[in-house]
């Protein structure tokens, strides 16, 4: 598969001098990049795997995977596209490993077309967030993102949370670019579907029982 | 273009990578169609509060002892 370039790497990333650096074997490099990367790839291995002693694991394992095979790191993708390439396959082996995962592959849990159709119509209440507190809202947005499949939790989290791009995600994961935005679509769908349980409009279940209120009652 | 086909353009349209042949029917749609509206609406505001919340905390006591037990594994590794 030809390397897909986003625009922003045809600039020399500074990461190219550290990763440099490190297969000359100066260890200092290397632990620049962990400092650099660590939170993004323990919070990516927690996205995936909801755990976090896994989470902890994974995200020594991937470093360690990284420092051994630094040499076979072309540079045709970002370091820390590459990175976040091994600590989702670390992640994914671990959640097969686990005995209650049945759905682990990234190509399983999307032969259907579920989530793929919104079912609720309503608005959001302004500010949603500020309905709850920090903590309240912090277990909704976790309840919600462990309900997804992890092939859809996994893609969200990398284009929607991490920021990278279509093109990083589609890298990171071994997908194509099509594949990508078809997980992507019915992730987003699928979570703003069990969102909004928490967050539509009061005005919106007085709308879906007007008609049982007007079915019942004679002006 | 009907809800179907709006949704198909979604995504693109999340990241301003609409065809611009096709731009002028989303945009229709848009006006015409109130589902469609809140659905691109709600998403993007799933999308907003899930990039805005760090959802699992990381203090740095985990923060040292993950770094320390890294460069330890790596430099167990040479």
């Amino acid at each position: 598969m030809p390397a897909i370039q986003s625009p922003e790497t045809a600039e020399i990333h500074p990461d190219v001098a550290l990763v440099d650096r490190a297969k000359k074997g100066d260890t200092a490099a290397f632990e620049q990049l962990v400092r650099q990367y660590e939170r993004q790839i323990f919070r990516v291995a927690q996205h995936i795997t909801q755990n976090r002693e896994d989470a902890e694991d994974i995200t020594q394992d991937a470093f360690l995977k990284a420092y051994e095979k630094l040499e076979q790191f072309q540079g045709n993708s970002k370091f820390s596209t590459w990175l976040v390439r091994i600590a989702v396959n670390e992640s994914l082996m671990r959640l097969r490993r686990r005995k209650t995962s049945k759905t682990v592959s990234m190509d399983q849990d999307v032969q259907t077309e579920d989530g793929a159709i919104p079912r609720d119509f309503a608005e959001w209440r302004p500010n949603p967030e500020q309905i709850y507190g920090q903590n309240e809202l912090g277990d909704i947005l976790r309840k919600t993102i462990q309900g997804l499949p992890p092939g859809f939790r996994t893609v969200f989290t990398l284009r929607d949370v991490e920021n990278l791009s279509t093109e990083e995600t589609a890298e990171a994961l071994g997908l194509s670019v099509p594949a990508v935005k078809s997980r992507l679509l019915r992730a987003r769908l699928q979570l703003r579907e069990r969102l909004s349980r928490y967050f539509k409009q009061k005005d919106s279940s007085k709308q879906n029982s007007f008609a049982q209120i007007n079915g019942g009652a004679r002006p | 273009m009907n809800c179907t086909d709006f949704l198909k353009q979604l995504t693109d349209y999340f990241d301003g990578r609409v065809e611009p042949s096709l731009m002028k029917e989303v945009q229709t749609h848009l006006a015409e169609c109130h589902h469609c509206e809140v659905v691109l609406d709600t998403t993007r505001q799933t999308i907003s509060i899930y990039r805005e919340h760090e959802i699992y905390e990381f203090p740095p006591e985990l923060e040292h002892r993950l770094h320390d037990a890294i460069m330890a594994k790596c430099r167990g590794a040479r």
